[in-house]
């Protein structure tokens, strides 16, 4: 009997190497599919564009590493964590009857929501076509053929998306304007919130006179109209892309700031910070192992709310002319430039405004999600 | 009351001034000299760098950054804001002409806003669950995500370019002086459906999402139930007890939603090629025109002051219990 059994682990452990496989034979669909999928689709990529990866070998460009990089990184980790969950199912020992941890239950009434679930699979299936870009473009997003002849050509199955004025093949220009948009999102979103926790909780734990000065800075700032800072800042300082993601970072975390400080108000009355202090812990620690950690939701929370914001953000400055320039694509300097050519040819500026709103509607559906999961009191209808 | 407004007025002056100031050093540090952008875009060729010299004095360009500051802000006190160095006019005449633009969208654009907004988030929290509620939710949802400049383009290409039933920009038509007065407003009104429509739609959204949420959690309220006990109509109930209570809130998201607008403003009013203050930033950022761009951002700061206080005065006076006597700022 324990053979046999033994056989079986070692049959299930073999499956796993393609990844999925062990898991739909124990019968656990839900984390088996997707994995299965995943590493089909990382397998049929190769098999199709292996002619472009092969590549790697002749070419300096980052972009292509980057890509290959991740393509067998990602089929690596893939083969490694079925091995190890399923060994992790075939051993585990059944429990009793077990209480579930607020993360735990926080996970169920996330997946519980299949707006949201979708959502994030749409936003990870994007980010990955942008970081594969290199690989997946069917044309080169710079390449000026014969203008003439290629200029505004209307979607058809060998320009999916059509051309643009200078006969660029706007798919192609469309994935590679995702990873400028949704990394500078990213980026900028994550500047925003270390700085505005970081900030929010000094002036909240503190308090005081420490506080009532570093929130009438915030007080300052917020007063005014977000998009019109960046707009001046972005514009007098001609930005770069890094300088981009620190102004729209910089500009945009007094609300959490503010957020933060409330939060830390209530948990710095609470037993476990009196606890901390009692034993001696200096400040610094109290408010980074202790009371940020135990904010995390709410942080969550308001940097999910904020990204959507912050890809649209960038997208209008570039759609102003003075964010992302041309010939750099972004998602928004390319409906610009379908702006010119509305009359003749729509596409240019239909297809990437609509990844965007794609883009921005998925990480909206995913913060909705993620508040309702996370903070099931709902106390944050609003954040401001 | 009066002492509140009052106070939350004086609290509001070392605000300004603190924006005033970060305002003048952020656009005063930033590369470039306006003089290049100013010559290169007048003349066109090489200049006698003693002229040069000549107009820098002219706009106090050549002194040292602490004295143009402290200039300025003594002129900007006694409301002078300078001249442009692009339009070789005073800020003040040419923002006397481009924020009444901006003014009309915003205005609309928030009316359009509580209108809608209000309206769709009772129907559907008053229906929850319901197919209306459900679509509501959703297209709100999608709209709000909808980035504006993108609708924009894409109601200029169905409504003016195939349909022809709007004007694709500009305020009024060319024949716009022969028309009767009548003629006049109904042209000045057909030019500001697109625009204001864009503008006031996804706050609308946000308005409708946050509505029906607020109201959703007033309808739970004992004072509800209380009414209904009572055997008051589902109508009264509705628009006299839970509506009110649910609608307090909504003021203060209205003094907030002033900044996206302007900011939208931006953006719809160069898409539209609207005269507003928007166009008039973007171009004074593009040209390096110090005094317009300090002066618009100005402009957006007091603007964004006012609708914070308006909000919180109104917030205080439907609230009665909100005590403005006491009340600590936030």
């Amino acid at each position: 009997m324990k053979r046999r059994n033994q056989s079986n682990h070692l049959l299930l452990l073999g499956a796993s190497l393609l990844p999925g496989m062990g898991h739909i034979l124990l019968g656990k669909h839900s984390r088996g599919r997707p994995l299965l999928a995943f590493t089909l689709a990382i397998i049929l990529l190769l098999y199709w564009r292996w002619q472009v990866f092969l590549k790697v070998f002749n070419t300096t460009w980052f972009d292509y590493w980057l890509a290959a990089v991740f393509l067998i990184a990602s089929l690596a980790a893939s083969v490694i964590y079925s091995v190890w969950d399923v060994r992790r199912l075939l051993t585990a020992t059944p429990k009793g009857p077990q209480g579930k941890s607020p993360f735990q239950l926080a996970r169920r009434r996330f997946t519980a929501n299949r707006m949201a679930v979708t959502a994030l699979y749409v936003i990870a299936v994007f980010y990955i076509l942008a970081i594969l870009a290199p690989l997946l473009a069917p044309y080169d997003p710079a390449a000026i053929t014969d203008v003439l002849s290629t200029r505004y050509l209307p979607p058809s199955t060998e320009h999916l998306f059509g051309t643009d004025e200078f006969g660029r093949d706007l798919l192609s220009r469309a994935l590679y304007g995702a990873r400028v948009s949704l990394s500078v999102g990213l980026l900028a979103v994550l500047v925003a919130i270390s700085l505005g926790t970081v900030y929010g909780a000094v002036a909240g734990y503190f308090g005081g006179f420490i506080d009532s000065i570093l929130m009438r800075i915030v007080d300052v700032i917020i007063s005014f109209p977000t998009f019109f800072l960046m707009l001046m800042l972005v514009g007098i300082f001609e930005a770069n892309i890094v300088f981009l993601v620190l102004i729209l970072g910089l500009t945009s975390w007094p609300g959490t700031a503010r957020f933060i400080r409330g939060e830390l108000l209530s948990l710095k009355q609470r037993e476990f910070t009196d606890a901390a202090r009692a034993i001696g812990l200096p400040n610094r620690l109290i408010i980074f192992r202790h009371l940020i950690p135990n904010a995390m939701s709410p942080i969550l929370i308001s940097a999910a709310l904020m990204i959507g914001g912050m890809i649209g953000a960038e997208a209008g400055l570039s759609f102003l002319g003075i964010g992302i320039r041309p010939p750099t694509p972004s998602w928004g300097n390319m409906v610009s430039a379908g702006q010119d050519a509305l009359l003749v040819a729509w596409w240019v500026a239909f297809f990437p405004g609509a990844l965007l709103a794609l883009t921005v509607l998925c990480f909206n559906l995913l913060a909705d999600g993620l508040r309702d999961a996370l903070d099931p009191k709902s106390l944050m209808r609003r954040f401001v | 009351m009066v002492r509140y407004i009052l106070k939350r007025l004086v609290q509001a002056i070392p605000l300004l001034l603190g924006i005033a100031t970060v305002t003048f050093f952020i656009v005063h540090m930033a590369p470039g000299d306006p003089m290049d952008f100013y010559l290169e875009q007048r003349y066109r060729r090489n200049i006698d760098p003693e002229l040069i010299e000549l107009i820098r004095q002219k706009y106090g360009l050549d002194q040292p950054l602490h004295v143009q500051y402290v200039k300025w802000l003594g002129n900007l006190l006694q409301g002078d804001l300078g001249e442009s160095f692009a339009h070789r006019r005073p800020v003040s005449a040419l923002l006397a002409e481009v924020i009444p633009y901006t003014l009309q969208l915003t205005v609309l654009a928030l009316l359009l806003d509580a209108l809608i907004g209000i309206a769709l988030g009772i129907f559907s929290a008053v229906k929850q669950y319901s197919a209306l509620d459900k679509t509501v939710t959703l297209s709100s949802l999608i709209i709000y995500s909808l980035p504006g400049f993108w609708l924009a383009l894409m109601l200029i290409l169905v409504f003016s370019v195939n349909l022809g039933w709007f004007p694709t920009s500009q305020t009024r038509s060319f024949d716009y002086e022969f028309l009767s007065w009548f003629g006049k407003l109904l042209d000045l009104g057909w030019h500001l459906v697109l625009p204001v429509f864009v503008l006031g739609i996804a706050s609308a959204a946000g308005t409708a999402r946050y509505m029906r949420s607020r109201l959703l959690e007033v309808l739970n309220e004992e004072y509800v139930l209380a009414a209904r006990a009572r055997g008051l109509k589902e109508r009264a109930v509705i628009l006299k007890h839970a509506v009110r209570n649910a609608l307090i809130p909504i003021i203060t998201i209205y003094g907030l939603s002033l900044p996206f607008l302007l900011g939208g403003a931006v953006i719809i009013e160069n898409i539209f090629a609207w005269p507003g203050m928007g166009r008039l930033a973007l171009s004074a950022i593009h040209a390096r025109d110090y005094p317009v761009i300090l002066a618009t951002s100005m402009i957006a700061a007091v603007l964004t002051v006012i609708g914070n206080l308006i909000a919180d005065v109104t917030y205080a006076m439907v609230d009665p219990r909100v005590s403005y006597e006491k009340k600590k700022p936030v």
